[in-house]
């Protein structure tokens, strides 16, 4: 099972992310477990300034804007 | 090109009049929707395939160590390149501090950012040509350099909120682009999707109000009431209006469009852009996550005081 975080406090554009990561992922029938980090904190501690950012089993995979439809999916091939 | 599609639209299939308001307003409104957004489109498009748009955290990367005053330029500069969503500045604002960049300069940065990008700039040459793009770049440059060094000189350093001291910030490296033509062109479309969604409200809104005022808004009154170069109050007022105003720059574009048409000077229209697109309410509310009011207090007031100068000083060389 993945473990995939989205970065960001909670603007639109996050919202969006964890959509997208949701549907493909289901579309793909991955299993994941999608958490949320909203603590500024945190999300710098991965290195990410341009929120959303996306994190998947502790490596930074997206930064800066709401990722494509394709290559949300290319993470779960 | 626009005109003429905004002329059959309206007064051929919609047979409004040319003369009177609603004709006048429903023409530029008609005008300025196909004309923006086709440049709009145009222009992201191009920018996304040569991946121009750069990273704050590759600016980060740039600015951090250099000594102060090339620090300062290249924050204002790259400022100016870098589209920046209001949402994101608190974790700049952090990374910043925590490369050990001087506040001044995020302050800089700051300022620029939001009053210019390569976007609102073509915008600004399609509509109001290159002499007026010229002097709103140039005096949002300087703005932005004198106002992030006049705060330095306050020692913002105390109004910073504890917590951001402490937060240490981690090294990543970001996944390589694609750098194929497909890779290009795949990118370039979906920036162009990602940034339309973020703008056309603003865009089509401040169209609605230009065409509003290019339509509704008698000139004798524009002239006795703003038009005036002599008119002091008009600056310090089209300033004050801009701040609970909010609008991103690309928005504001066509409402000085419309109030240059009518005869407002040149210096109010501009203090009126700016104060739009860099003194805003809710991004002030946002930075006080990481500053305490003291320090946007006089962010506000640097600002609302610069804005107001370059008002007045392209009133009276104009």
């Amino acid at each position: 099972m993945k473990n995939i975080k989205v970065l960001g406090s909670g603007c639109e554009n996050c919202k969006r992310t964890l959509e997208l990561i949701d549907e493909a992922a289901k579309s793909k029938s991955v299993e994941i477990e999608l958490e949320k980090v909203e603590d500024i904190a945190a999300i710098m501690g991965y290195g990410v300034m341009s929120t959303p950012g996306v994190v998947i089993d502790g490596k930074v995979v997206h930064a800066g804007g709401v990722p494509d439809r394709k290559s949300v999916e290319s993470w779960f091939d | 090109m626009f005109d003429a599609l905004a002329d059959l639209v309206v007064y051929q299939w919609l047979g409004l009049n040319p003369a009177d308001h609603l004709g006048a307003a429903v023409h530029f409104f008609v005008m300025d929707v196909t004309k923006i957004f086709v440049m709009l489109i145009a222009i992201i498009y191009v920018m996304g395939l040569f991946r121009a748009m750069l990273s704050p955290e590759k600016v980060r990367n740039y600015v951090r160590g250099k000594p102060k005053w090339i620090a300062r330029s290249s924050a204002v500069s790259l400022g100016a390149v870098t589209p920046f969503c209001s949402c994101s500045s608190v974790p700049l604002f952090i990374g910043f501090v925590e490369a050990g960049i001087p506040l001044g300069v995020t302050f800089s940065f700051l300022i620029a950012s939001p009053m210019i990008n390569e976007v609102a700039v073509v915008i600004l040459l399609g509509i109001l040509g290159w002499k007026l793009t010229l002097m709103y770049v140039i005096a949002g440059l300087t703005v932005a350099y004198v106002g992030g060094a006049i705060m330095e000189r306050f020692k913002p350093e105390r109004w910073v909120e504890e917590y951001v001291w402490k937060i240490q910030m981690g090294e990543t490296s970001l996944p390589e682009p694609d750098t194929s033509f497909a890779g290009r062109h795949h990118y370039a479309w979906g920036e162009v999707k990602e940034i339309i969604r973020r703008l056309w409200k603003w865009v089509i809104a401040g169209i609605a109000v230009g065409a509003l005022f290019h339509g509704y808004v008698p000139q004798d009154w524009v002239t006795e009431h703003l038009g005036g170069k002599d008119n002091w109050l008009a600056v310090p007022g089209a300033v004050l209006l801009g701040v609970p105003l909010y609008s991103n720059a690309t928005g504001v574009i066509p409402v000085a469009e419309a109030m240059l048409g009518k005869g407002v000077a040149i210096g109010t229209t501009l203090a009126f852009m700016m104060s739009i697109a860099a003194l805003s309410l809710p991004e002030m509310i946002i930075l006080r996550k990481v500053i305490r009011w003291p320090a946007l207090a006089l962010y506000g007031t640097v600002l609302a005081i610069a804005f107001m100068l370059v008002g007045w000083g392209f009133n009276i060389i104009s």
